[in-house]
């Protein structure tokens, strides 16, 4: 299978945003994921948001591991560049653009299999470097490139396609991510739009490490009825926890969140994260109630989605690094070569 | 036996003992004398309690290989006495802590019993000072043995001490109790002794692991990312240590940044990312963190990513010999990872060439935009080497390479006559043009992937477009070979046929070497390689000789194969000339080598 591009056909009814530009300057190449794949799901999500917030989408970075999920980035933004690097090892790629480029959406993409197995490591080291991006697993338990294995996120109670029972206990990324110190960390399902597009818009604003699990049934090899990552299954048991309203920079916060029911985060960019319904039980600003959430959803065999957890006053790698407000790769060598003279000294030092 | 200026003296320690320091203060010494130098430091993997040795050869004429045979003996740990002892060269001497009384089973070493715990014990009351100040008391008495000049052993002093002056006092007095104790007691001065002299001056002594740290603040890397390893964690401390000095803001912002990664796959995935994003990236490391980066060195040879790595090697297979020198990783790095790959090396022999590499090293990396590796190690890296100062020129440019910018995309197909692709190679050299994320709002955006890719890095699974785009980045390597640095090379007879092919810390004692073979009545040309892949220049200087020596520190004869194999030299040219048990190559080795194969006779009489 090649590359095939898709034609820019401007259709003058096409809605524009504040950029001018329509959904179609969003979009990428066509998907050559199997027809119906949650992946496609969560690609169109990101197409949203990103034109929505009139992002301009080459200050936008995409990079991903290897998997089905992670070649989606081919099939969004295609006005971005994109780094399709080595299974697992996203995390550290994207480390080093950021250290680079401070300035950049960082928008990494990943699978179940790239981020809890193979980059298991590289997972929770970028989330202890509190590194500002926009992590999402595109989550359907299985390796669907490799056709079908269990991965590590796949339910003990799971079986395979086959009906071979899956023996291990389930990586939970959203607990793991909260106890190592994310600042965002939200679970959706690629089949719940309405749910998906606000979350990722709030976790693009957020400053910080913003993880995004999104389960994403995997139509060919893991979404029989018994499978916890099938369509049939998630929508059954969805239990959405709160709800969440993005507002925009430049929008007013209209409702009425005063009565205790809704709470506003003002995030980093000025856009508003609105939280609604806090007095049933979840607060997402308390982390161990986060956990306890998950917890007590997944042992009745529900799946908490929505935004689990927050830290508004989170740092970034670069406040922890005290690296200069101008992003490392513009500063001229006049400011980075000290010159002879400096030389001179060192080598007095050496004598 | 040795004279003046010219002997080898080695100190027996325990690691952990506070004897480094003393140690090094005594070669800075003799250094700021004037006087040619070299140290190198033989540890254990272990922290403390485990034996160390810190060897100086003292050189007038300027040969700073290690030598066997040691002349002077200071014998502090009781755990390798009588090996230590059998070192000596007859007529030698040792130094040893008398407190202790030992029998001593040589008649022709003369022993040197001072009694250094007794002195320390009624001089100190703390327990430590004690222990530390005995280092100090043997100094003291070998400034007196061997005529050091006071004054310049005070100077290094102070400067060894510089924040703890309060030190000062009672380091100097630890030293002159020393001094006393040999003025009465021994035969001072030795028949082998020190003086002024001129061959250091003007140089510096350091480390070349510090060297290339610096060297990356002089290039202009910003991204640094490594994992700890021995022998190459002083490079990124090095880099950090200048960095803190020279690339801070006035408010405090730093102008770097360093990623202490999780290992060595994340520490090259940093650097690579930084260097897709248009920063100065590199990592160090060593044996075990090349294997583990190779995966990683694929993508950026086949997305054409310019990073910088120091490999600082060591002794393998496996963990191997971790504080013990060697050239081993010369193939793997040659051909890091799967599929066909080939990657640019450099070999600087001394910590001068690891800053003057090193910071070329950058500017290759980008002009080609492939991995550059720099080949340094243990020996280069972690001893202290008498060597040339750095220089820098102030009008250099740095080579960012082939990076367009927004204005240069517009007008791309204007100058060029064709329109931009990623992978495009507009200009016949093999290299085509970059461009970084952010850039400009439509234009040059592209997908960086290791997959199969067509020239305008588009995804393909068509074998023709693949067989395309790898035969032109094997291309690439042409024109590498054309702008790496140039071998050194020496000609001491201009019909000869015999030669000595060598790169690296392996420097000195093949010089050396040569020396003494045209003493032997051979005359031998000799080529240093100072880079993969090979130029013009190194296949013409084999194809005019038909006996090679190739010097190296690998089981494998790893440099001969790749001669044999990128430079297509007949085999049979090359004799492979292998030291690789750990410690640095010695002049003596390597003339043995030689005359064992050219004059049997003559090899005889010098066993
Ligand atoms: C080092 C390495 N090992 C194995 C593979 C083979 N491989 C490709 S994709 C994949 C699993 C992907 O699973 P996941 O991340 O869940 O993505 P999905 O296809 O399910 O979206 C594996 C094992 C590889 N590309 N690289
Ligand atoms: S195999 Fe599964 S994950 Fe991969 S494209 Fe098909 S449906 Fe999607
Ligand atoms: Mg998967």
């Amino acid at each position: 299978m090649s590359y095939i591009s898709k034609p820019i056909a401007h259709h003058p009814a096409l809605p524009k945003n504040a950029l001018g530009l329509t959904h179609r300057e969003y979009e990428g190449s066509m998907s050559t994921l199997c027809a119906g794949c949650g992946h496609d799901s969560i690609t169109a999500a990101i197409i949203e948001a990103c034109f929505e917030m009139d992002l301009p989408a080459h200050r936008i970075a995409k990079i991903s591991g290897i998997g089905c999920s992670s070649k989606t980035p081919t099939y969004f933004l295609g006005r971005s560049h994109g780094f399709n690097s080595v299974h697992g090892r996203m995390p550290s790629v994207t480390t080093g653009a950021n250290m680079a480029n401070r300035d950049l959406v960082y928008i990494g993409i990943s699978g179940d299999g790239d981020t809890a197995s193979i980059g298991l490591g590289q997972f929770c080291h970028a989330v202890r470097r509190k590194l500002n991006m926009t992590y999402i697993v595109m989550n359907n338990g299985c390796y669907g490139l490799t056709k079908g294995q269990f991965s590590a996120t796949n339910d003990k109670s799971s079986p395979s396609k086959k009906g071979e029972a899956n023996p291990f206990e389930a990586i939970d990324l959203c607990q793991m991510a909260i106890q190592l110190g994310a600042g965002f960390v939200a679970r959706s399902f690629s089949g719940d739009k309405r749910q998906l597009i606000p979350l990722i818009k709030a976790a693009i604003s957020y400053k910080g490490f913003a993880f995004l699990d999104v389960i994403s049934p995997c139509v060919t090899f893991n979404n029989h009825a018994q499978a916890t990552k099938s369509f049939e299954y998630v929508r059954a048991h969805n239990q959405a926890i709160g709800r969440l309203d993005y507002v925009e920079p430049k929008e007013e916060i209209t409702v009425d969140y005063a009565s205790g029911e809704s709470k506003a985060v003002t995030m980093h960019d000025g856009s508003h994260l609105i939280l609604h319904k806090l007095d049933k039980g979840h607060d997402p600003r308390d982390s161990n109630a986060a956990i306890q959430t998950i917890r007590e959803n997944a042992a009745k065999g529900e799946v908490a989605t929505g935004l689990l957890y927050i830290n508004e006053a989170q740092q970034d790698l670069h406040d922890v690094l005290a690296t200069d407000d101008r992003p490392l790769n513009v500063l001229p060598m006049s400011e980075l070569c000290p010159g002879s003279k400096a030389l001179e000294g060192i080598n007095a030092r050496l004598r | 036996m040795s004279g003046i200026n010219d002997f080898v003296i080695k100190f027996a320690t325990v690691n952990g003992s506070g004897s480094a320091s003393a140690n090094t203060m005594f070669a800075k010494t003799l250094f700021r004398m004037g006087i040619p130098v070299s140290a190198k430091n033989i540890f254990p993997s272990n922290i403390q309690g485990l034996p160390t040795w810190y060897e100086v050869r003292v050189s007038e004429a300027g040969y700073l290989a290690r030598r066997d045979g040691i002349d002077f003996m200071v014998a502090m740990n009781p755990q390798t006495y009588q090996e230590d002892l059998q070192e000596v060269v007859p007529g030698g001497w040792l130094l040893y802590d008398e407190t202790m009384p030992r029998i001593w089973n040589r008649s022709d070493v003369t022993i040197l019993g001072l009694p250094i715990a007794e002195i320390c014990a009624s001089n100190w009351k703390d327990v430590r000072q004690r222990q530390l100040f005995k280092n100090m008391v043997y100094v003291g008495a070998l400034s007196a043995l061997l005529e050091m000049d006071l004054k310049v052993i005070e100077a290094s002093v102070l400067d060894q001490l510089k924040g703890k002056e309060k030190l000062v006092s009672a380091n100097k007095k630890a030293v002159d109790l020393g001094r006393q104790y040999a003025l009465a007691n021994f035969p001072c001065p030795l028949p082998i002794k020190v003086r002024h002299a001129e061959g250091a001056k003007g140089k510096i002594m350091v480390t070349g692991n510090e060297a290339a740290g610096l060297a990356a603040v002089y290039a202009g890397a910003t991204v640094c990312a490594w994992y700890p390893i021995t022998p190459s964690t002083s490079v990124a401390e090095g880099f950090e240590k200048h960095a803190k000095k020279m690339r801070v803001t006035k408010d405090g912002r730093h102008l770097y940044g360093i990623v202490q990664a999780e290992d060595e796959l994340a520490a090259i995935g940093v650097a690579i990312g930084g260097a897709w994003n248009g920063a100065r990236s590199f990592t160090a490391t060593s044996g075990p963190g090349i294997s583990l980066m190779s995966e990683f060195l694929g993508l950026a040879y086949f997305a054409e990513i310019p990073i910088v790595l120091f490999n600082i090697q060591r002794g393998g297979p496996s963990t191997g010999m971790p504080t013990r020198t060697g050239q081993p990783d010369i193939l793997s790095c040659a051909y890091a990872s799967h599929g066909d790959t080939k990657h640019v090396l450099l070999f600087p022999s001394n910590p001068t060439e690891c800053f003057s590499m090193g910071t070329d090293a950058f500017d290759l990396a980008e002009r080609l935009q492939t991995p550059v590796m720099v080949m340094s190690d243990l020996d280069i890296g972690m001893n202290d080497w008498v060597t040339e100062p750095f220089a820098w020129d102030d009008k250099k440019v740095h080579d960012r390479g082939k990076v367009l910018s927004a204005a240069e995309l517009e007008a791309f197909k204007d100058v060029k006559g064709e329109a931009w692709g990623r992978y495009k190679d507009v200009d016949g050299d093999a290299i085509p043009y970059r461009t970084l994320p952010g850039t400009h709002p439509t234009m040059g955006a592209f997908f960086t992937r290791g997959t199969s890719h067509d020239e305008s890095a588009r995804y393909t699974e068509d074998g023709r477009i693949h067989a395309r785009v790898i035969d032109r980045i094997r291309r690439k390597f042409d024109t590498a070979a054309t702008i790496v640095p140039k071998p050194e090379i020496t000609t001491r007879d201009k019909a000869g046929k015999v030669g000595v092919i060598y790169f690296g810390a392996n420097r000195p004692a093949v010089l050396e070497a040569l020396d003494y073979l045209e003493r032997d009545g051979l005359k031998l040309n000799a080529m240093r390689l100072k880079a993969f892949p090979f130029g013009q220049e190194v296949r013409d200087f084999c194809a005019a000789h038909d006996t090679l020596f190739v010097v190296e520190q690998n089981r494998d004869a790893q440099m001969r194969q790749l001669l044999v194999m990128e430079a297509e030299v007949p085999p049979e040219t090359l004799i492979a000339t292998l030291n690789y048990d750990g410690t640095p190559l010695t002049a003596d080795f390597v003339r043995k080598a030689v005359l064992k194969k050219l004059r049997p006779a003559k090899a005889q009489a010098a066993e």
